[in-house]
């Protein structure tokens, strides 16, 4: 048996990104993330963590590794397709003023 | 040896697993009631600490990034929340300054974790995160001290709770500090070979009851008070963990004056007890603050830099003022004589006055020589030693799950 390079335990657990919905009626929102070995374990330790004061009704976990994000750097060109299209806001439209329910 | 198994359990929780134990152990009968029912009832006579009622310590309002940042606290309605909180008034999250990391800070808009960031920022972030994760969980053992003692179940109930949210607190920081690109492992071994601080304060012994007041009341004060200007800290992670952190401080501090209120209007004993903390604790707190920053001493020290990049908001020594000019009535109300000869109300500045921090104390006790040093460290390493088992069982398990659930998928 070869030895392992390092003790399992020092080995981090992995990193898991919880998201709490406050209360009925809000969707889940991003609070922080935490250490556990699996699922199980990392939704008890959220619920530990991030709802001691009943600030959640529902909790998701998600492995940070799984999550896929946007580049910052390519951000400008990334959101750009929105940026030139501002007649997708109702404002962009002139209509008389005294048109009621508009 | 109960005892020993307590602190074991408490320091154990950082690393997540033990959490629950706690947990269960408060959710026993009458301690279902939630935590915020014994911190909700005005203190008579106490205008400094009466809370608003009902306190918003809700889901709603609190540790979401749902709720506006700028929202106040209820944690500490003070000058220097005020302050801090006119500062971030143009602050509004859009992106009108572009990415550039000097634009985003003149703008005083947040920096996030993937922006680019000068290597000195994140250095010193990492330090200042670790630093403040650190002290809270070391600032477990000295309370921890006495939840086999404290003097009454509801009194247990809660030192419990207090000595839950520090591991909490240092979770959310570790946390906060890991999006700076170090793993939470890598900080844990920096405070064990000495590499990395925690406050000094934690290096005082919790001699009798009473110090469990003088902290909450003094120490938590006092932590309120740096803390509060953190919520408006430049780096978004850190900010966000501030807040929750500041919302649960103000249940701290609350229930260290009731136990140091209870026991000033008790037995002459039990006044002495309380005179006693707070003739200890009250210099250690003052040095919290950190060494003199403003006038001559600016020069060359941490506070210039960090206040450029709107990491810190003001300088020691006027957080160390509002702090005094915050506590003396504190102390007049609950009949404690603060150990000061040379306090008193300057009309002129419209501060108080107050004699010289013994800085040599402070410097020996931060260079590891205070009373308690070697004790708290030993005890962070031996809970941590000792805890190893548990996080190679619950990773032999997670991989015992993985393996199993391959199997059952490739059997489908």
């Amino acid at each position: 048996m070869t030895e392992a390079p390092e003790r399992a335990s020092e080995r981090s657990w992995p990193l898991w990104e919880v998201f709490v919905r406050g209360k009925r009626g809000l969707s889940h929102v991003h609070v922080g993330s935490l250490h556990a070995p699996d699922a199980t374990l990392a939704l008890r330790n959220a619920r530990d963590v991030y709802t001691r004061r009943q600030e959640g009704v529902s909790i998701w976990v998600v492995r940070a590794d799984d999550v896929t994000a946007s580049s910052p750097a390519e951000k400008d060109s990334f959101f750009d397709p929105a940026a030139d299209k501002i007649y997708r806001h109702p404002t962009f439209y002139d209509v008389p003023e005294d048109v009621q329910y508009l | 040896m109960v005892m020993c198994m307590v602190m074991c359990m408490v320091m154990c929780v950082v690393m997540g697993v033990l959490v629950r134990v706690l947990v269960m152990v408060g959710h026993h009968g009458i301690l279902s009631t939630p935590a915020r029912a014994y911190g909700t009832g005005a203190r008579p006579g106490t205008p400094a600490l009466a809370a608003p009622a009902p306190i918003s310590h809700t889901g709603l309002m609190y540790g979401n990034d749902v709720i506006d940042p700028n929202e106040p606290l209820n944690a500490a309605e003070t000058d220097a929340y005020d302050a801090a909180a006119a500062h971030d008034d143009q602050r509004d999250g859009s992106d009108a300054v572009g990415d550039d990391f000097d634009a985003l800070i003149a703008a005083d808009q947040r920096i996030e974790p993937r922006d680019a960031m000068p290597e000195k920022y994140r250095e010193t972030l990492i330090r200042q995160i670790a630093q403040h994760a650190h002290s809270e969980i070391i600032g477990m053992q000295p309370e921890g001290n006495w939840i086999t003692r404290a003097p009454s179940l509801r009194r247990k109930a809660i030192l419990i709770a207090k000595v839950q949210d520090e591991a909490g607190h240092g979770l959310y920081l570790y946390s906060a500090a890991e999006t700076l690109g170090i793993d939470r492992q890598e900080l844990l071994e920096r405070l064990h070979d000495g590499r990395q601080k925690y406050s000094s304060i934690f290096n005082y012994p919790t001699l009798t009851w009473a110090d469990c007041g003088a902290i909450g009341w003094l120490v938590d004060g006092a932590a309120i008070m740096n803390q509060v200007p953190l919520c408006r800290c430049s780096y978004g992670p850190y900010a966000r963990a501030m807040i929750r952190v500041c919302k649960e401080e103000s249940f701290h501090q609350r229930q260290g004056f009731e136990i140091l209120w209870n026991l000033m209007r008790g037995t002459e004993a039990q006044q002495a007890m309380a005179q006693d903390a707070a003739d200890r604790w009250w210099w250690p707190a003052l040095a919290m603050f950190g060494p003199p920053d403003t006038g001559e001493a600016a020069k060359g020290g941490h506070t210039e830099q960090s206040m450029a990049w709107g990491i810190k908001r003001f300088s020691n020594d006027d957080l160390r003022q509002k702090f005094v000019d915050m506590m003396v009535p504190q102390a007049e109300k609950l009949g404690i004589v603060l150990p000061d000869p040379e306090l008193r109300w300057n009309e002129e500045r419209g501060h108080y006055d107050f004699g010289e921090i013994d800085w040599d104390e402070f410097w020996q006790v931060l260079r590891g020589d205070g009373p308690c040093n070697a004790e708290r460290i030993t005890h962070r390493r031996r809970a941590h030693e000792e805890g190893a088992w548990v996080r190679e069982a619950a990773n032999a398990y997670a991989a015992k799950q993985e393996t199993r659930q391959k199997q059952k998928e490739s059997a489908a």
